[in-house]
């Protein structure tokens, strides 16, 4: 299996390839420039330095949303492009479960916090469960992803924690960055915050769990793919809430 | 030279438009998806929307264009895509999606200027035109008098101080209740209006001749409302739309004149979306014909937001060994001439 993957829903640009079932690179920088101007050039890098064969590529996968309009737009019309050309899918990941997965087989709560801006933060509640017979773990929705106020979240992990085996709830993303205060204040139950090469947007994880849902068969045509943006426009927003008055 | 065809891509505002075009004079095919109804909803466009709107229909578009054309991707000689001047969210779709493609199928990609572009739908169509000659570009976001020096290289003769000429049209008409998008319902009502029954002002910019300034007729035209609406005076929208109008097409007409009477040539070209003017236009074809001027103007179609315009760009780029790699960005206040 070969795939392509990118990730631009945030402030980090990250890339990788598999190849033949091989994690063949991943690229990551954290860095001021635009993705515009790093994630191609990046991907560019990574494949002639795993001398990789694009038409031989199954699929292109992308970071699907939430994030930053912009960035997943980046990241989505670069994965529409590649796909059309090639002729192939692309599996459409969704943001914070590619970020959950990066805590794949952790023992407790999962809980991914991506800055949404407007006091707000892209964040869901996950879990791994074991499945015996494939000797490998499922990533189980607690609660779905949503744009919310932080200390919302952190309410909602205190009412679904329930001890899991001792293990603290494991939060990561930038919204951990911007909402510290307000995680500090918020959450009474065991905590505690990734470490910065686990934290923030990571094609690696992204490409791994698309795998998998390429393996199921969760894969759509390039002309169809659009970001999830979790929110509607500034414009339609205001107008729906014009006409919401007149009524 | 062996014929060069051009995949062409554009997305600088709420267009999403492909083409594919022959050698830059033909176009062998020319998709544009128009988000107008969309926006006509918010009184203009808005960027959030036109970039996600561009983002779902880009595939399509892009695919359209070729299947028009009878070419696959592997048949086209390069990709050309607008990198600015525009709305960048919306530049960015078109550019990811350009710098995708040309990654993916290894074929050359190529950044165009979407002003360029404009007085570039001049050549198609028509074999005989060749540089130099002047152009004046007017457009919702651009007003611009340009002397084509040569293909790719392009001398600013003068440009708007204040508003585009297609901001004002836009703006004039939403205070006479037209609503948006103005250029075309001005042009429109304007037929049924005197031209002269207001005196509007031709504004002229004291220290370069062939600058523009729209800022004070539209202040004009918002007075004169205001205080007919005091008076109890009764206003003719047909009055004030071709009074507006024909004090835009004197001002863009004199400008163009001058730059010609000093300049000598005896070809001149417009574009961009307000040269689709029927008043423009004929106010022109009578001007350049009365002074022996070859007079040349896209068909309307190429002087709206296309694709075509910048596959014909886009030849002439090629032609000179310009290629853009994967860095390439969008560029929302792209100068002209800019490289």
């Amino acid at each position: 299996m070969n795939i392509i993957a990118l990730d631009s829903s945030g402030m980090t640009a990250s890339v990788s390839i598999v190849k033949d079932g091989r994690l063949a690179g991943v690229y990551t920088i954290d860095h001021k420039k635009t993705h515009s101007e790093t994630l191609l050039p990046m991907l560019d890098e990574l494949k002639r330095m795993t001398e990789t064969d694009l038409s031989e590529t199954d699929a292109i996968a992308v970071s699907a949303g939430p994030g930053s309009f912009t960035g997943l737009r980046i990241g989505a019309a670069s994965a529409k492009g590649m796909a059309e050309a090639l002729g192939k899918p692309i599996i459409a990941v969704p943001t914070l479960d590619a970020l959950a997965w990066q805590f794949y087989g952790y023992a407790g709560l999962v809980c991914p916090m991506m800055d949404a801006r407007r006091d707000q933060v892209y964040s869901g509640i996950y879990s791994f469960e074991f499945d015996i017979e494939k000797k490998e773990y499922d990533l189980c929705i607690k609660s779905e992803g949503a744009a919310l106020a932080c200390a919302d979240q952190c309410r909602k992990i205190n009412e679904l924690y329930s001890g899991e085996n001792d293990a603290p709830v494991m939060l990561l993303g930038d919204g951990t960055d911007v909402s510290i205060s307000i995680i500090e204040e918020t959450l009474k139950v065991p905590y505690t915050i990734a470490p910065l090469h686990r934290k923030y947007q990571d094609a690696g994880s992204l490409v791994t769990y698309a795998t998998r849902l390429y393996e199921e068969g969760k894969v759509v045509d390039a002309a169809s793919f659009a970001p999830e943006y979790f929110r509607v426009s500034q414009a339609e927003r205001e107008r729906a809430e014009k006409e919401s008055h007149e009524v | 030279m062996k014929d060069v065809k051009i995949l062409a891509i554009e997305s600088s505002c709420d267009e999403t438009a492909a083409a594919v075009v022959l050698n830059g004079r033909e176009v062998l095919s020319n998709v544009i998806s128009s988000q107008i109804d969309i926006h006509t909803l918010y009184g203009g466009v808005v960027p959030e929307i036109a970039s996600r709107k561009h983002t779902e229909r880009i595939n399509r578009v892009v695919s359209e264009g070729l299947l028009q054309a009878g070419l696959k991707l592997s048949d086209v000689d390069a990709i050309a895509v607008t990198y600015g001047p525009g709305l960048v969210g919306a530049l960015l779709v078109g550019v990811s999606f350009a710098k995708g493609l040309a990654f993916a199928s290894g074929k050359p990609l190529i950044g165009v200027h979407h002003i360029e572009g404009h007085i570039c739908a001049n050549f198609i169509d028509h074999p005989e035109l060749e540089p130099p000659f002047p152009c004046l570009v007017v457009s919702g976001g651009h007003t611009h008098l340009v002397r084509v020096m040569d293909y790719g290289k392009y001398e600013i003769l003068g440009k708007t101080r204040d508003d585009a000429a297609g901001e004002a049209f836009d703006k004039v008409a939403r205070a006479i209740g037209l609503g948006y998008p103005g250029g075309p319902k001005i042009d429109k009502v304007s037929d049924a209006g005197d031209p002269a029954a207001i005196e509007f002002p031709r504004a002229k910019v004291a220290d370069n001749i062939y600058d523009f300034s729209f800022s004070g007729l539209k202040s004009a035209v918002l007075n004169y409302l205001n205080s007919a609406r005091m008076e109890g005076i009764e206003v003719s929208q047909a009055d004030v739309a071709a009074s507006f109008q024909a004090s835009v097409v004197d001002v863009l007409t004199e400008h163009a004149y001058a730059a010609l009477e000093e300049g000598g040539e005896k070809i001149f070209a417009i574009a961009g979306g307000v040269a689709s003017n029927r008043h423009l236009r004929k106010a022109f074809e009578e001007g350049c014909e009365k002074r022996g001027i070859k007079f040349y103007r896209p068909e309307p179609i190429y002087c709206t937001d296309n694709a075509a315009m910048i596959g014909a760009a886009a030849y002439y780029e090629f032609k000179n060994g310009v290629r853009s790699d994967m860095s390439l960005n969008a560029v929302p206040n792209l100068k002209l001439g800019e490289r």
